[in-house]
């Protein structure tokens, strides 16, 4: 986010109403209807009972539901629906009262330290890190030990502790606030530090309370209906949610009926505060990521009938040959092609250049080939060859037997590219032992590691083998990667922008590498860049591609002295350090 | 990892002070004391002024308190006021029932809470729905009432295991074991929703990171990637989930503990709370505390072990 995109952001934030949009969505919408509809029926209880709630009627005791009791009586025959609508008001009221010093608590300790900051705010944080080590249920019991049944003081007790969680997320997005311009106006123009608080942070905070409290408000359900049960909460013949839980569990072996009532209620009510809020998260991620839509969908593969295109045959002498071969990603907008019908081919021996600005296909066309594009991307047309043999379109378990021993990668970030919680050695045999084919045992396990780690001209094999990935530096790393990619003999090495994350006196001796160790095996090379230098350096052959296009192709003396592309001709003008009359290229 | 340590145990001094005076300052808000509590009305004042003095009441607040943390640095908790009992002696007679309690429902959802969230991280969309609403379900469901349906269903109905009561383990391993089955269900379950959850998420994100692409297109099987590589990337977030969630079932045993009639910390604590045994309950509360300062030392050593890069310095 920007600095000058933030204020009119900011600005906007409290005029739009957080419950805007919940109604396109039928799950929370459905369960802030019945989070609402069962409150107010519960404050009408006295409108809407049948019955009162201790009425007893001994000659229809547990009776099932009838015209006079819809959900029945209980042991003592009194009506189940009256008690549930009297048993929520001390369960709906402890939420209640728990929320209120929730939200109070943590919105003004929140705002406290975040405006303030400072020693205001280490003393707060300090409180808060307390707060939260509390085990807030024991201490309520405590409180009730020496408050009897009192459901007010237990539930302000929960809402209390409870509230440093709140305190932490209103603090962070009010240090956010605190730096944007209209504070800054009211701070010259005046105004103290409390009339800041009150007048401008407080009202753009409150749209983030909601979602905390819908889900707070279903733990201090949970535990109000908890304490009840225990009978700690409300006296006696009182109904209260949570006792008549523990009311129908008395009976429960003659009639589990009563169980099904009053757990239901306390989990429907449960259940939709949680809905709420989550539903309530989502529209605001949804907001703040407004012009990113989701991807769905998958394009679909391959067309079968592609493979009997006469055209489609395997070129003759090409370890690695693609085929009028087309990628396209699903996006909110439908499918968008990346990659648009390109053909070309690679031969033993060569390293071949795939030439492209960021966003030119070039990438993706690499890791499509290793069967590796992200979920959303597929192969839409044409076909891909490796040594005779068609990969694309292949099952992805035949695709894993490929993979590392016939056509390997070697990845932009080395820092990134090696499992952080594994040695370099133990992460080396793993894929000694899928593709190498070693036999004997473990010592030859590790010699071929050692061998792997000395041809990419690391000093001490057996010390880096033993070392973590962040204990390298990135050219290091990125020869491990280049090493695990030899590991199973590849015909084909796809090295996606190797050098570009490495310092320039690191590149240099990685592009010699990947040359010497081309000259040794006779591997092909496919070298995916940017940086012309690096194709006019390493390649003899490349390919420049221009929004998922080829514009151009051939041996890379005459892409450079005779480019027949503006698009080539404007890449080589902007690489200044190989202007053909350098003369570098021979 | 030594200092995460040393912060935690700093912070734990003034927790347990602020816990242990809970009880001493509101006690003095409300009429009545403990000395007519354990009396009753018949007493003299003669027995009921010995009393007092005896139990510290006709001192100020602070210095009872001052008095009760001395004699805690001793060891000595006081005794209940109704039975006579150390409280000391009380928990070390209770604890053992709890932590199964928690220790088992710990293992229990953390074991299935991981396996549900990598299988639901590797299957469609339809699959993660399904496991949405269960574990939406899961978490909502009160753990009590989870508990008394499992009662009804497999200890009154089948008769598998026993409703209630325990059986200590030097009696019978058997019988213990069984006793504690159903509790440990009913403790766990809200749990499996919540692991099974930050699993899944973990591991979809670790699944989209550079170095599973590399083991990928090394040829490395789907199974050791998903089940070596990215759940050992996933360690982070799951065991501090595992560690706030055994935060929770700490109390969450109260419950539990009262459904099944185990002689654990949470059944103490609640008699002790509907019969005003002020020291039984501020013995307790400690008690709960430290298992709380205890867990969370456990996490941050596990955390240190897990990130190469803390273990490393």
């Amino acid at each position: 986010m920007t600095t000058v995109e933030a204020p009119p952001k900011a600005r906007s934030r409290p005029r739009t109403n957080p419950f805007a949009g919940i109604w396109r969505r039928p799950v929370p919408a459905a369960a802030f209807v019945v989070v609402v509809g069962i409150s107010v029926a519960v404050i009408l209880a006295p409108l809407l009972a049948p019955h009162p709630p201790l009425a007893q009627d001994l000659l229809h005791t547990l009776s099932g539901p009838s015209a006079n009791h819809p959900l029945g009586t209980d042991v003592l025959g009194r009506d189940v629906l009256s008690r549930l609508l009297y048993g929520g008001r001390p369960t709906l009221i402890g939420v209640g009262l728990a929320v209120l010093v929730y939200a109070f608590f943590g919105m003004s300790l929140g705002i406290l330290a975040g405006y303030l900051r400072g020693w205001t705010d280490r003393v707060i944080v300090a409180v808060l890190d307390v707060m939260l080590s509390v085990p807030a249920v024991i201490i309520t019991l405590a409180v009730l030990a020496i408050f009897h049944q009192s459901n007010a003081a237990a539930m302000l007790t929960i809402g209390f502790f409870a509230s440093a969680g709140l305190a932490r997320i209103i603090r962070s997005s009010c240090i956010a606030l605190r730096e944007e311009l209209f504070v800054d106006a009211a701070r010259v123009s005046g105004l103290g530090p409390a009339r800041i608080m009150a007048r401008h942070i407080l009202p753009r905070l409150t749209g983030q309370l909601l979602v905390p409290v819908f889900l707070f408000s279903g733990n201090a359900l949970a535990i109000q209906t908890g304490l009840g049960f225990l009978g700690l909460a409300t006296p006696a013949p009182a109904p209260s949610w949570g006792g008549m839980v523990g009311e129908a569990a008395q009976i429960m072996q003659q009639d589990p009926y009563l169980l099904f009532v009053s757990g239901g209620v306390i989990g429907l009510m449960s259940l939709s505060f949680g809905l709420v809020g989550d539903g309530l998260r989502d529209l605001e991620q949804d907001r703040r990521q407004a012009t990113g839509g989701r991807l769905r969908r998958p394009v679909p593969a391959t067309a079968p009938q592609d493979a009997n295109k006469p055209s489609d045959a395997p070129p003759d002498g090409a370890v690695l040959a693609v085929r009028d071969y087309s990628i396209a990603f699903a996006t909110a907008q439908g499918p968008r092609t990346v990659v648009d019908s390109i053909s070309f081919s690679v031969r033993s021996g060569e390293i071949f250049g795939l030439v492209g600005e960021s966003g030119s296909g070039k990438t993706v066309t690499g890791l499509s080939l290793l069967g590796l594009l992200p979920p959303n991307g597929a192969v839409t047309s044409g076909s891909a060859w490796l040594a005779g043999t068609r990969i694309s379109g292949l099952p992805e378990r035949e695709l894993q037997g490929i993979r590392g021993s016939e056509i390997a990668l070697v990845s932009q970030e080395p820092m990134v590219a090696l499992d952080p919680y594994f040695t370099i050695g133990s992460q080396l045999s793993e894929v000694v032992r899928r593709t190498g084919a070693v036999p004997g045992g473990k010592e030859a396990v590790r010699q071929r590691v050692r061998d792997l780690l000395t041809s990419v001209h690391l000093r001490d094999p057996d010390g880096v083998a033993r070392r973590h990935p962040h204990e390298l530096s990135g050219g290091m790393l990125q020869r491990v990667v280049i090493a695990m990619a030899l590991a199973g003999s590849p015909k084909v090495l796809i090295a996606d922008e190797p050098t570009t994350a490495l310092d320039v006196t690191v590149q240099a001796g990685i592009l010699d590498l990947l040359r010497s160790l081309r000259d040794e095996h006779g591997m092909a090379i496919i070298l995916i860049t940017h940086d012309l230098g690096v194709v006019a350096d390493s390649c003899d052959r490349a390919l420049v591609m221009e929004q998922g296009r080829i514009v151009e192709e051939g041996p890379v003396e005459d892409i450079f002295y005779r480019p027949r592309h503006p698009y080539t001709r404007q890449l080589i003008a902007s690489t200044p350090s190989i202007a053909p009359t350098e003369g570098r290229i021979a | 990892m030594f200092p995460i340590i040393l912060r935690r145990l700093a912070l734990s001094v003034p927790l347990l002070l602020i816990v242990s005076a809970i009880t001493f300052v509101l006690e003095s808000f409300v009429p009545g004391d403990p000395a007519r509590t354990v009396l009753g009305i018949n007493a003299t004042q003669e027995q009921y002024d010995a009393l007092r003095a005896a139990m510290h009441l006709d001192q100020p607040v602070a210095v009872q308190y001052w008095l009760y943390l001395r004699d805690l640095l001793q060891g000595d908790l006081g005794s209940s006021l109704f039975s006579g009992e150390s409280v000391l002696g009380l928990i070390g007679q209770r604890l053992p029932v709890t932590l199964a309690l928690v220790i088992g429902g710990t293992l229990l959802a953390s074991l299935v809470g991981v396996v549900l969230g990598v299988y639901s991280a590797t299957r469609g969309r339809f699959s993660r729905r399904l496991f949405d609403i269960l574990s939406l379900l899961g978490s909502a469901v009160p753990n009590f009432w989870i508990a008394l349906m499992l009662v009804a269903v497999f200890a009154v109905k089948f008769g598998f295991f026993p409703a209630t009561g325990y059986t200590p383990f030097a009696e019978s391993p058997g019988q213990w074991a069984a006793g504690l089955v159903l509790p440990v269900i009913s403790l766990s379950i809200g749990g499996v929703a919540f692991i099974s959850k930050v699993t899944r998420d973990a591991m979809m994100s670790t699944l989209g990171l550079d170095h599973i692409r590399t083991l990928r297109a090394s040829g490395i099987r789907p199974s050791s990637i998903v089940w070596k590589h990215a759940l050992r990337g996933c360690g982070l977030p799951v065991v501090t989930t595992i560690g706030l969630m055994m935060i929770t079932f700490i109390p969450g045993t109260i419950l539990i503990e009262n459904v099944f009639t185990l002689p654990g910390l949470g059944t103490t604590v609640v008699d002790a709370t509907n019969q005003h045994d002020l020291p039984v309950v501020q013995g307790l509360t400690i008690t709960f505390t430290v298992m709380v300062i205890v867990v969370n030392l456990l996490v941050d050593v596990l955390y240190s072990l897990l990130n190469p890069k803390v273990r490393a310095e």
